[in-house]
């Protein structure tokens, strides 16, 4: 069954048609690569997954049932968590404070509750192990390279029982070897059964790492294949609308 | 030997020592120890007890707000209003004692003045997106003025049936001859210490001030939070206000004239980072505590007074300086 299936979605702003009438599923362990031109709706639609926008129109169903969202907070409820394009990192905290920031551990009674450093540090670890990544829990993100900043921002998605990650842009801004641990850190998230939507303007990644592709266009889904069935040249054509649509 | 993951995640890269080298705050209490051996043998009045109590309790209204500053300015804020909420504080106090009303209501009466104060203030910058600097400087004028407002600009000298409890709070040294404001200091710093680094709400203050978009996308309340630290901020004025009229034993509406300024300087001397992010409680309290040791050894060396604003101002740019010299070293 489809951890998330949506139905006919549109969203218009004023008279601005930002998303066109969009269906599609997204089963469980499944890395999908959404693409497109600047404005064609990718973060739009990515927002409204994110609980950030209503759909104006059509429905969202999460494994089977309906999914309304008026706040992000709740998004994350749902299992949806949201890696940021630019991260959203403090600089001045630990690894593990920005992995727990907004969900920290307390340990006491009742209202005399302090923050459980050991706690945090001890899951932080055991993410970042999970992860392959060299990040240590007690460092400050500071100083930290693009690599292990990503790592960082994934590991939030992993404290709770995340059903589908949404990925804006990872690999815009970083090296090419921090590119190939980004990438792996995806692959560990598959390897868990959760659903991972790609945002990504770089060809080379989603080629990669995705096993679907999805291309918008001027707010219209105008593909939605598998990567095997695919080629980036059929892809980049899509985007630039010379190929009209291959559904 | 091949270093294994999980080695390298254990690792802790920094020692309890290296990190109190690499602290301003630590620094700054060399300095404050260094000034105060040097004085002890260079003058022969620094060293006795009654000028260390001078001194302890001169520190204490200063490193008070302070306290209450550092929660704003961690948060990236600044409250210029502090000088001006701790005089109406007082006035509030007194023009209510000296109406006929016990000390409960008159402290009463004026915390809530202070929260109110601190509330609007934090209400204005977080909802309305006011900036911090434009706010506190327009309470800074207001509140001074509700204080001559209040008391029709006179001195207010007489607080009514508990005139002895308020001169007792405030001067007195009920334990181990300690002045009893040096008591309070101690009190709202362990409270303050341990609010930054045990609780949420300190945490999320700090995360407010390092990348206040990214608290908001990971659900902080960033706009309570906020109103909440002016609130602290006010409320901090208004208690080294209450403590300051029981030392005193009188109000004028000049007091705490330009105290906004010796605050902000104590608690960046002390570490804090008018950026945001960074401030301890401690830091503060250091912070004060050298522009005390400062002002009072000028006049026991018999250095003219009006030498005090570049001494002080010299301590500010010196500890900042401090500060750079790290950060090129780690820049580099």
């Amino acid at each position: 069954m489809a951890v998330l299936e949506l139905t006919n979605i549109s969203k218009h702003f004023g008279a601005i048609q930002a998303v066109n009438d969009v269906s599609l599923s997204i089963e469980p362990g499944q890395v999908v690569g959404l693409m497109g031109d600047n404005g064609a709706g990718k973060s739009t639609l990515v927002k409204m997954i994110a609980g950030n926008f209503r759909p104006s129109h059509g429905t969202m169903q999460m494994d089977g049932k309906e999914l309304i969202l008026h706040k992000p907070v709740e998004a994350r409820q749902h299992g949806i968590e949201i890696v940021h394009q630019d991260l959203a990192l403090c600089n001045n905290l630990t690894a593990a404070a920005n992995v727990y920031l907004g969900r920290e551990l307390r340990r006491g009674v009742g209202p005399f509750r302090i923050l459980d450093y050991a706690a945090m540090y001890k899951r932080a670890g055991q993410i970042f192990a999970e992860l392959k990544s060299e990040t240590r829990p007690r460092d400050l993100v500071k100083q930290m390279s693009g690599g292990q900043r990503q790592a960082v921002a994934i590991a939030r998605t992993m404290l709770s029982q995340a059903k589908i990650v949404l990925m804006d842009e990872p690999t815009a801004a970083i090296s090419v070897r921090q590119v190939a641990e980004v990438l792996n850190l995806i692959r560990h998230l598959r390897d868990q059964g959760i659903a991972v939507v790609l945002i990504s303007h770089r060809m080379p990644d989603v080629f990669d790492v995705a096993d679907r592709v999805i291309v918008m266009r001027r707010g219209r889904k105008v593909a939605d294949k598998t990567i095997a069935s695919s080629s980036p040249e059929e892809v980049t054509g899509l985007i630039t609308g010379a190929i009209e649509q291959v559904l | 030997m091949a270093v294994t993951l999980d080695q390298t995640i254990a690792q802790k890269q920094h020692t309890l020592l290296s990190r109190i080298f690499a602290s301003q705050t630590f620094w700054v209490v060399i300095a404050v120890i260094l000034a105060c051996l040097f004085l002890s043998f260079a003058t022969d009045a620094f060293a006795t007890q009654k000028n260390l109590y001078n001194i302890t309790r001169n520190i204490t209204f200063v490193a008070i707000i302070a306290l209450g500053m550092t929660f704003v300015i961690i948060t990236g804020g600044i409250d210029l209003s502090v000088g001006s909420v701790l005089c109406l504080c007082s006035m509030v106090l007194a023009v209510t004692m000296h109406a006929g009303y016990s000390i409960e209501v008159g402290i009463a009466v004026s915390i809530a003045t202070a929260l109110i104060i601190g509330a609007f203030n934090g209400i204005l910058i977080a909802y309305l997106g006011f900036p911090p600097f434009v706010v506190t400087l327009g309470m800074l004028s207001i509140a001074r003025s509700l204080a001559m407002v209040a008391s029709n600009n006179t001195v207010v000298f007489q607080f009514g049936p508990d005139h002895d409890k308020l001169l007792a709070l405030g001067g007195g040294a009920w334990v181990f001859g300690i002045a009893n404001p040096v008591l309070y200091m101690i009190l709202l710093a362990l409270i303050t210490g341990f609010t930054l680094r045990w609780t949420k709400f300190g945490r999320h203050i700090f995360a407010i001030g390092g990348n206040e978009h990214a608290a908001t996308l990971t659900g902080v309340p960033v706009r309570q939070i906020k109103v909440a630290v002016y609130m602290i901020s006010a409320l901090a004025a208004g208690i080294a206000g209450i403590i300051q009229t029981g030392w005193l034993g009188a109000v004028t509406t000049n007091l705490g004239t330009g105290m906004e300024l010796q605050v902000i300087a104590a608690t960046v001397i002390g570490g804090a980072n008018l950026a945001g992010g960074v401030g301890t409680a401690f830091g503060a309290i250091v912070g004060a505590a050298l522009i005390e040791v400062i002002r009072n050894s000028l006049g026991l060396l018999g250095i003219n007074a009006f030498w005090q604003g570049v001494f002080i101002g010299g301590a500010i740019l010196l500890a900042v300086l401090f500060d750079r010299i790290r950060n090129f070293r780690r820049n580099d």
